[in-house]
């Protein structure tokens, strides 16, 4: 039947294309139109693009790169290697003589890197398990989420770094290491929504018409659970650069000669006592700034998104 | 009751021996012992330095050892960079310090943030819930790595009230920055809890109730309102812990406390293993016991739990 209604239903297709769309108001233009009434989110949105922007275009209008050195420069950064338009250092140098305009824009692009793959990492795992446990449920719901209770308790950060000593100290496995450790919350969340999806008509449907559980989860729970892990995916990731950022400054992440915003700090923060603070502070406004950016476009997401306060 | 304290303890007591399996595994799958140096020893002093330590076992039998000596006689075994010393008189020394100074960023953060909360949500939408809210986002961004260098810049180089760094006995100049550094954070989100569960309590039903029946302000805030409103609180005070026990390794490196922290990181650029790891469990057996007394706790003040 359904083979001989094959011509049927392609003219029924091109004519469903040829109508004009109807000017409703789906989910996520409302969404997005509360969120460009949040003033706080946009302007967050637009200062952490020209961020990211700046720390792509920057070193093409940097007189120094981030590997040289200035010799010049090199030992008494204190008195000559202050920021300036003339020595082409625009935001001064470290003790080494390197220029900090370039190494600025290369942590941030690190920083920011790492805190978006740590958090895809982390939505990628967090949503497949907690999808999984929501939605098999049972004795293996039991287990699936006990094993994250226990995960939970263990303080993370020591493990991190016992990681990082024991594998070595690489970007990716710092990547690896904070996306791993990252994705218990995550699992927790998307569980509870799954838990109130999987009882909707249209997962029985499916479930009737004899997909497999596995599809299931991928093709009809997952897209449905896509606007709470939006939310709390842009709240990892400033989570995840605070971690990065952390352990950069104790020494024990990104390495020379990549260097991140907390490299960076700890650069500086380093070096204070010889009156060089802007070693500290350029790096640390980017940090902070871009930090206080995700939070409110986070924030802003969540008003957006979440149909709780609507 | 009872019958939940069993249940959360049995919890516990797995969560402990996990924590101890995966540090263990992940020292041993380490490239290179700690006794491998550019000049290698021969292979006979090799053996025997191994066989000292018990290295020589095969690895269940290291493992099971190395349970059974930090579980039953909390022994964490020798240090294996410092001969001297085991691992027991390394945390004995860093101990201390760090809970002196956690201590009091632990008092510091719930001292100010609660006050300062639940003023902002009494006086919701007045100049002091500004500065409250102004102060709790500000301090989001202010971690305890960003935190330290600015209060040294502030009182040690600009106004030179404070000494930058040291403890000599942990009197209170040496005290008062790394508290600061340390709490700041935990205070605002402390802060910003309270507020919106103070809120949300304030503008309920039994409130409501209280203030027709004509109780005084004061009696419905301290009686009604401040012990439900705890609730979220008391629930984010395991994951403070947890930040605050992670902070004290950036302020044991920024102002040489001489805490355990600085002994951790100290063993991580050594790869002095058993002080690692000692380190590491002490750390998890804390929380533990820490987020084991905050259920307790919740559960004894949250009226809807029952058993």
């Amino acid at each position: 039947m359904i083979v001989a209604n094959k011509e049927k239903i392609a003219e029924m297709a091109e004519n469903l294309s040829g109508l004009d769309a109807v000017d409703g108001r789906s989910l996520w233009a409302d969404a997005r139109r509360r969120f460009t009434h949040n003033k706080a989110a946009v302007v967050s949105l637009v200062v952490l693009s020209m961020i990211v922007i700046f720390s792509f275009v920057g070193p093409y209008f940097a007189v120094w790169s981030n590997e040289e050195i200035d010799w010049a420069v090199m030992g008494s950064a204190a008195t000559k290697g202050m920021p300036s338009f003339e020595t082409g250092h625009f935001f001064g140098t470290d003790d080494l003589g390197r220029d900090i305009f370039s190494r600025v824009a290369q942590g941030t692009q690190i920083s920011l890197m790492v805190g978006v793959v740590g958090a895809f990492i982390a939505v990628l795992v967090g949503t497949l398990y907690g999808a999984i446990a929501g939605y098999v449920g049972g004795r293996t719901d039991q287990i699936m989420m006990r094993t994250v209770d226990i995960l939970m308790a263990i303080p993370f950060m020591f493990v991190l770094i016992l990681m990082l000593v024991v594998f070595g100290r690489s970007i990716g496995m710092l990547f690896v290491g904070i996306g791993l450790l990252a994705w218990l919350d995550m699992s927790r969340i998307v569980r509870g929504q799954t838990l109130s999806i999987k009882n909707k008509e249209f997962i029985e449907a499916a479930r009737a018409t004899g997909v497999s559980g596995f599809k299931i989860i991928v093709r009809h729970i997952v897209p449905n659970l896509l606007g709470v892990v939006a939310v709390y995916a842009t709240l990892l990731v400033p989570g995840m650069i605070l971690t990065e950022s952390f352990i950069s400054f104790l020494g024990l992440g990104v390495q020379e000669p990549n260097t991140s915003w907390g490299a960076l700090i700890s650069e500086g923060a380093g070096t204070i006592q010889y009156d060089t603070e802007w070693q500290l502070l350029f790096p640390l406004a980017f940090f902070v700034t871009s930090l206080f950016c995700f939070y409110f476009i986070g924030d802003g997401l969540r008003d957006a998104l979440d149909p709780k306060d609507r | 009751m009872l019958n939940y304290v069993i249940k959360r303890i049995a919890i516990a007591i797995p969560t402990m021996l996990i924590l101890i399996i995966i540090s263990f595994l992940l020292m041993h799958s380490a490239p290179g012992g700690p006794f491998t140096s550019e000049r290698p020893l021969p292979p006979q002093v090799l053996a025997n330095i191994e066989a000292k330590y018990g290295l020589d076992q095969p690895l269940w039998r290291q493992m099971v050892n190395y349970v059974w000596g930090v579980t039953t006689e909390f022994d964490f075994g020798p240090s294996f960079k410092y001969k001297d010393r085991t691992v027991n008189e390394i945390i004995g020394q860093g101990f201390p310090i760090t809970l002196k100074y956690g201590f009091w960023s632990f008092v510091f953060a719930i001292g100010i943030g609660i006050p300062l909360g639940a003023i902002a949500a009494i006086r919701q939408n007045t100049w002091i819930d500004y500065l409250a809210v102004g102060v709790s986002i500000g301090a989001q961004v202010l971690p305890n790595f960003v935190m330290a260098p600015l209060l040294v810049i502030t009182f040690t180089l600009w106004l030179g009230w404070l000494p930058g760094g040291g403890w000599s006995g942990g009197s209170i100049e040496y005290l008062i920055m790394p508290v600061i550094a340390l709490s700041t954070s935990y205070m605002a989100s402390i802060a910003r809890i309270t507020r919106s569960s103070m809120l949300e309590v304030l503008n309920s039903n039994f409130i409501r109730t209280a203030k027709a029946k004509g109780l005084p302000s004061r009696t419905i805030l301290l009686r009604h309102a401040l012990k439900p409103s705890m609730l979220p609180v008391i629930s984010y005070l395991g994951p403070a812990f947890v930040g605050l026990i992670t902070g004290s390794v950036v302020i044991d490196i920024y102002f040489s406390t001489g805490g355990m922290g600085y002994f951790f990181v100290n063993s991580a650029t050594n790869r002095d293993y058993s002080v690692m790891m000692g380190i590491t469990i002490l750390v998890g057996f804390l929380t533990i016991m820490f987020s084991l007394v905050v259920d307790l706790l919740y559960a004894w003040i949250d009226p809807k739990i029952r058993y």
